[in-house]
């Protein structure tokens, strides 16, 4: 068990260290309307880097815990290997911070219906709930929420807004 | 209209005379349709609706006059089979000449080529409006509907949306939309609240003050309740509105609440609820507890709808690896699979009369509403122009579908077609974003 934690921590400080000097060489971009340029009509990307708007690493652990979403493609729940990569760091920062409990939001691009955005939003934040149980954390720290397409991060109608609105979203309770 | 079918259509009304004399009883007459409004190739009658005469001269009556007039011209366009000819076009002028068949020369009207002819007068008694109005067919000189109406200043489109009730009635054997009403969602101070307006659009009003997210109303039978889902304490539940009295129910269990729908007829209704740990639909009294649970397939199962009969629900499930919808008979518990074509078809809506499902599609990555017969037979694409078009819900008749569709500028707003897909067009300028409509049954 303790192996495993430790495993986690370290996987944890790799994943940091990658995000910190990528945050390096890329410029900080928070939401510049300039830069919302539809992308080309390409089919959803897998990677999330070649979004300029998803939020990057900022190297402190609080900030990054929150700021960092993890993203999914169209009409599914699975976790990517980016998303399961950056969860592991969420779950070593979690096992860092013993008072703390979490919710995991679901959330969808605005594509699709309403109702069934909900339900696929609920899909989404209990896959990665589970993906942290599985790494040991406890279940009764972590509760979610589904918000559907209703609280999109990024207001814009084009291929990199439903990207980045396509999410897992983590928040302390 | 060919000669053929000229003779099929007097034909009719030659019975309909038969009955009537003979059977010494009109109630015969009531089941009689001259227009089959299911039909997607369905002809739109040409229609005369002339000034209004004034028994009574002043102002008040000149303006109620043109008023009436307007407001019968505008909810006879609205039914989307009847085409209001052009005013600059009629011969005669009832106002002047009598409103009455005796005072009426047929020829004037056949001549425009006005099938249906509907005259109105109007006078003051006692401080109420009183209405005289007619709808004869033109070819047969014949009077079709004659009513009186009396009422206060303020009613004027009540009594003129009754009218039109019988003259649906009289054409198409239903009662038409007159009496329904929407119940929509549209955003306010970047919440969702639930809205209601009438069936064109009219007096938009406010009914949920939720702060919060709320979505999917679904109007009861009797039009005394509304359900719908809202965020309201915090995680998603369904809330049950009576909308007379301050009475309702919440049903809150664990995890998520959604996608309300109302058993025909019956107090209770379904519901997608994920407690047990992914959405499933189960039946739920009003009051909110769980009759019984209605799909069990691991994976999303959402968006019930019920046939009119209430023996068959319609519903959106993920237990093939792509949302489709299926079918299930409550009495056999059998389930069945109704699309097939694209992988992305949600938001079920079972028709009036029960054989038809509208429903969104996605293909190309373009959102449109299509519908299909419930044996899978037909599938019909009714969107096409732009944008994003969702929520699909029947007129009370079958005759039309409201739906949201962001094809102008990108703001999602209501719109209105037949159920062929013709006459698409915009129900309501409101501000903000609408979405979800809900028709209502007739309730008049």
């Amino acid at each position: 068990m303790k192996k495993r934690v430790f495993a986690n921590l370290l996987m944890a400080l790799m994943v940091a260290g990658l995000f910190l000097t990528v945050s390096c060489a890329q410029k900080k971009v928070t939401s510049d309307p300039q830069s919302t340029q539809p992308s080309q009509e390409t089919a959803p990307a897998d990677t999330a880097s070649d979004n300029p708007l998803k939020p990057v690493a900022t190297g402190d652990p609080d900030v990054d815990f929150i700021n960092l979403d993890i993203y999914f493609e169209f009409d599914s729940a699975e976790l990517t290997g980016e998303a399961q990569a950056l969860l592991q760091g969420k779950a070593a920062y979690i096992q860092t911070k013993s008072d703390i409990k979490v919710t995991i939001e679901g959330h969808c691009d605005e594509r699709g219906t309403t109702e069934y955005n909900l339900a696929l939003g609920e899909r989404r934040a209990r896959s990665a709930r589970n993906f942290l149980v599985d790494l040991g954390i406890s279940g009764s720290r972590l509760s979610f929420i589904s918000y559907g397409e209703e609280k999109p991060a990024d207001s814009g109608h084009n291929e990199d807004a439903w990207e980045r609105n396509r999410r897992g979203h983590f928040e302390l309770q | 209209m060919t000669y053929k079918k000229l003779i099929k259509f007097y034909s009719f009304f030659i019975v309909i005379l038969f009955i009537a004399v003979f059977g010494n009883s009109f109630v015969y007459c009531q089941d009689v349709t001259i227009l089959n409004i299911n039909n997607p190739s369905i002809r739109k009658i040409p229609l005369a609706v002339p000034e209004f005469k004034q028994f009574l001269k002043g102002a008040e009556i000149e303006q109620d006059a043109k008023k009436a007039q307007n407001l019968l011209r505008d909810a006879l366009n609205f039914t989307g089979y009847l085409k209001i000819i052009n005013a600059q076009a009629y011969l005669a002028n009832p106002a002047e000449t009598g409103i009455a068949r005796k005072d009426i020369d047929f020829l004037d009207w056949t001549g425009i080529g006005a099938e249906l002819l509907v005259t109105g007068g109007i006078s003051v008694d006692n401080d109420k409006v009183k209405l005289w109005l007619r709808l004869f067919d033109t070819f047969d000189m014949r009077l079709l509907v004659g009513k009186i109406y009396t009422g206060d200043r303020k009613d004027l489109r009540i009594m003129i949306h009754r009218f039109c009730s019988e003259v649906s009635l009289k054409l198409t054997g239903q009662r038409g939309v007159f009496g329904s009403k929407i119940a929509f969602v549209s955003r306010v101070k970047g919440k969702k609240e639930i809205f209601t307006c009438e069936f064109d659009g009219f007096n938009p009003q406010q009914i949920t003050f939720h702060k919060s997210i709320t979505l999917s109303p679904a109007w009861s039978s009797d039009s005394e309740w509304i359900a719908y889902t809202s965020y309201a304490k915090g995680k998603p539940d369904i809330f049950i509105k009576n909308l007379k009295q301050k009475r309702g129910t919440i049903i809150n269990k664990e995890g998520m609440n959604i996608a309300p729908a109302w058993v025909p007829g019956e107090f209770a209704l379904a519901a997608s609820l994920s407690f047990s740990g992914d959405p499933e639909i189960y039946l739920l009294t009003g009051k909110g507890k769980i009759i019984k649970r209605v799909t069990e397939s691991r994976g999303i199962d959402i968006s019930p709808k019920f046939s009119p009969d209430g023996k068959n629900i319609v519903f959106v499930s993920r237990r093939a690896g792509s949302p489709q919808i299926y079918i299930k008979n409550l009495e056999t518990n059998n389930i069945r699979r109704l699309t097939f074509e694209g992988s992305y078809n949600t938001s079920p809506a079972w028709s009036p009369n029960g054989d038809r499902i509208a429903y969104v599609g996605i293909r190309q990555g373009r959102i449109d509403i299509y519908t299909i017969g419930i044996e899978g037979e037909f599938p019909v694409q009714l969107t096409s122009v732009a944008g994003d078009n969702e929520d699909p819900s029947w007129a009370p008749d079958g005759s039309l579908i409201i739906f949201s569709s962001t094809r102008r500028g990108g703001r999602s707003q209501l719109f209105v077609m037949t159920a062929a897909g013709g006459e698409q067009r915009r129900l309501l300028s409101f501000k903000g974003e609408q979405t979800d409509p809900d028709w209502s049954m007739v309730n008049n």
